[in-house]
């Protein structure tokens, strides 16, 4: 034993000699990963995971009674009225698809760059994704208030021999939406699988034994097993890489298809892009900056690995902060004058607040990542994920609201403001994400076990024969994950 | 390590996905049939106050549909007659019988009789008897054969799609103007080419956007 930790520590030296520096901390051998993770799917229940639970169950239950209240009510008890037809329905939907985009960005995109530094945060941040677009899926659902013609929006024979309009963005988007859900979702559960199986065999309990046994689908990690679950990872990788820009794409396009002014530019798809991906990366520092300290695994998601989604929000911010700026430009170069009153009303109108808190919060404040010790200060960098946050929910309600309070017919040009229900339903959106996320924290694994020890030295074949760490030197080239 | 399933647990994935695939099927047809007034509607018979039977005032008497739903022709409505269109014969006819108390007391204490609808249509439709009256829709194609029904039921499912297979096909099922009130109405063989030829005369325009209706 510790003449294994020794090569361990050797090869540790030897990594951080050699230009790939170590993504595991602490010394950390396999067993101790998998201790270290499934220990917290299976402690008792802790008294601090029961209350954090019970606050996110109250955020859920005042979405779920404010859902019934508009239900009964009617789309009345929203502040909506002209010319603003869509309010925080749609903004709360925007917003939570744009985080959603992180959890895919780094299972997929990152995985096809090879960019192994993913394997300490790609788990969470997968359910991240599937949580939030849960919690998007709920405004499309809600948005009229009439729950029993929600079926509508998918093209399903029904006795109006009527389908929906499929020259409209609005169905795009209930494709491109379902879609990412869907391989979201597999994308997820088949990167469980080998890890479930991990839990399984770990279990003390035969119903225990039993529900992960399902769910790990007969995994034994037999070699054949392996070659089919990198292949079919994979595939999805490659399935859902396409999918990380097309779906906020498809959303841009409901606003840039119309002719609003201020919605109706070319510029709205990779602006959006860039915008979720900010989002979703904030979100992600938010979430991990806390669950790392919380349940102690501050080695395998390092502030290397925080550094580098930093890195991420400062390149992206900066994107969507040009696209506000380039907004500007194409109004004055264009010449036309609607196009031209709606920016400046965005920026000195009567919801300049909104716009400069948007302003301030994605193209401003992140500017400070430049410097590398704030980029590496874990509580800096979690103020600065909550402006973030905070910045691109405002950059939404900016889009939809100021342009649509003021357009082409000044008689009809009035103030928005959100009722009470407004407020509380986006609150509540957070108990249901909470909810789920607190769920997942306490039943599974929160880190992709086995991929965290694919690319640590030792699971190079040749790591215990030379222990020289020589093969680590090139790494394997087949694949990013175990070899 | 033992094996925790045995071994015929390996048919479950199959099975699950068979039965998922059945399940979406299952689930559209559910909808789609049995969410439909179709389903839901076809057959509503409620019980009238006065158990008036128009298979003894239309399939026997023979009295047209327009004696007594006199308005058809110039409103969207299709009237149910006053008391006093009853009390025309009853006043003469059958004054002592205890089937048409209801309709004597309504003549007394000059409160109509309360006829229960029978075809409802939700209130975002607007629909107008007049038009189609006026463009050869029978009311038999509707509204079946009232001649041999005791009591009132309806028979076709008013649903859109319905509507919509003869907004997008009037040709089948148009007959002359002189025909509409008859029951039992048989078409000529040459009806479709008749009828093509009477809409474009006629410039019968049935609408398919959502505004004809829904407005």
């Amino acid at each position: 034993m510790s003449s294994k930790r020794t090569d361990i520590l050797q090869a540790a030296t030897v990594a951080e000699q050699s230009d790939d520096p170590l993504l595991v901390h602490g010394g950390l051998s396999f067993h101790d990963i998998t201790d270290l993770v499934s220990y917290h799917t299976e402690k008792k229940t802790p008294v601090a995971w029961l209350g954090a639970f019970a606050l996110a169950n109250i955020g859920l239950l005042t979405l779920v009674a404010c859902i019934a209240y508009l239900f009964w009510n009617g789309v009345g008890v929203w502040g909506l009225n002209n010319p603003v037809g869509w309010g925080y329905a749609i903004v709360n939907f925007v917003f939570w698809v744009g985080i959603g985009h992180a959890g895919t960005l780094i299972s997929a995109i990152l995985f096809l760059f090879r960019q192994k530094w993913r394997t300490g945060i790609n788990r969470s941040a997968e359910a991240m994704t599937i949580f939030a677009v849960i919690c998007a899926l709920v405004f499309p659902g809600i948005h009229v208030g009439r729950v029993w013609a929600a079926y509508w929006m998918l093209p399903i024979p029904n006795q109006m021999q009527m389908w929906p309009q499929f020259k409209s963005p609005l169905l795009w988007d209930v494709f491109a939406v379902s879609v990412y859900f869907t391989v979201s979702l597999v994308f997820w559960y088949i990167g469980l699988i080998p890890d479930l199986a991990s839990l399984r065999d770990r279990a003390k309990t035969s119903l225990r034994q039993k529900v992960l046994g399902f769910f790990s689908m007969g995994w034994t990690g037999a070699n054949r097993h392996w070659r089919h679950y990198e292949k079919a990872y994979l595939l999805l990788a490659a399935l859902a890489t396409p999918l990380v820009l097309s779906v906020h794409s498809v959303v841009s396009f409901d606003f840039a298809v119309s002719v609003v002014p201020g919605w109706h530019t070319t510029i709205f798809p990779p602006y959006f892009v860039a915008g979720a991906i900010f989002s979703g990366f904030a979100m992600v520092v938010t979430l991990l900056v806390i669950a790392r300290r919380i349940y102690g695994i501050e080695d395998i998601i390092t502030v290397d690995h925080l550094e580098k989604m930093n890195m991420i929000i400062l390149l992206t911010g900066t994107m969507v902060g040009f696209a506000y700026i380039t907004e500007f430009f194409i109004a004055w170069y264009s010449g036309v004058q609607y196009e031209q009153y709606a920016f400046k009303n965005r920026a000195f109108g009567p919801y300049a607040w909104a716009y400069w808190t948007m302003m301030s919060c994605n193209l401003i404040f992140p500017q400070f990542f430049w410097v590398k010790k704030l980029r590496r200060s874990v509580p800096f960098m979690f103020v600065m994920s909550i402006f973030v946050n905070i910045g691109m929910w405002f950059e939404r309600f900016v889009i939809t609201v100021t342009s649509l309070h003021r357009d082409y017919l000044p008689s009809s040009w009035d103030y928005y403001t959100p009722t009470m229900i407004d407020v509380l339903t986006l609150i509540g959106s957070f108990g249901l994400f909470f909810t789920l996320f607190l769920l997942f924290l306490r039943f599974l694994p929160m880190v992709a076990m086995a991929e965290v020890k694919g690319v640590m030295p030792e699971a190079d074949p040749h790591f215990y024969g030379h222990g020289d760490g020589q093969a680590h030197a090139h790494p394997p080239t087949l694949s990013p994950t175990v070899d | 390590m033992p094996q925790i399933f045995p071994k015929k647990a390996n048919l479950l994935p199959v099975l699950s996905l068979i039965g998922a695939g059945a399940g979406g099927v299952f689930a559209i047809f559910f909808v789609w049939y049995y969410f439909s007034p179709e389903y839901t509607d076809v057959g509503y018979m409620p019980e009238q106050p006065v158990p008036y039977s128009h298979a003894l005032h239309v399939g026997q008497v023979g009295i047209d549909c327009q004696y007594c739903h006199s308005n058809v022709e110039s409103s969207a409505h299709a009237n149910i007659p006053p008391t006093q269109t009853c009390m025309n014969c009853h006043s003469q006819i059958k004054t002592d019988s205890p089937k048409l108390l209801p309709v004597r007391e309504s003549w007394a204490t000059d409160l109509p009789v309360e006829w229960i609808n029978v075809h409802m249509l939700p209130d975002y439709v607007h629909f107008s008897h007049q038009v189609h009256v006026k463009n050869g829709v029978g009311c038999e194609t509707c509204h079946g054969r009232i001649d041999q029904m005791e009591v009132v039921r309806q028979v076709e499912p008013l649903s859109m799609g319905w509507c919509l297979e003869c907004h997008r096909q009037p040709e089948l099922y148009l007959r002359p103007n002189d025909q509409v009130t008859t029951m039992g109405f048989v078409q000529p063989a040459d009806f479709v080419e008749r009828n093509a030829q009477r809409i474009i005369d006629e410039q019968i325009l049935p609408p398919t956007n959502c505004s004809a209706c829904h407005y």
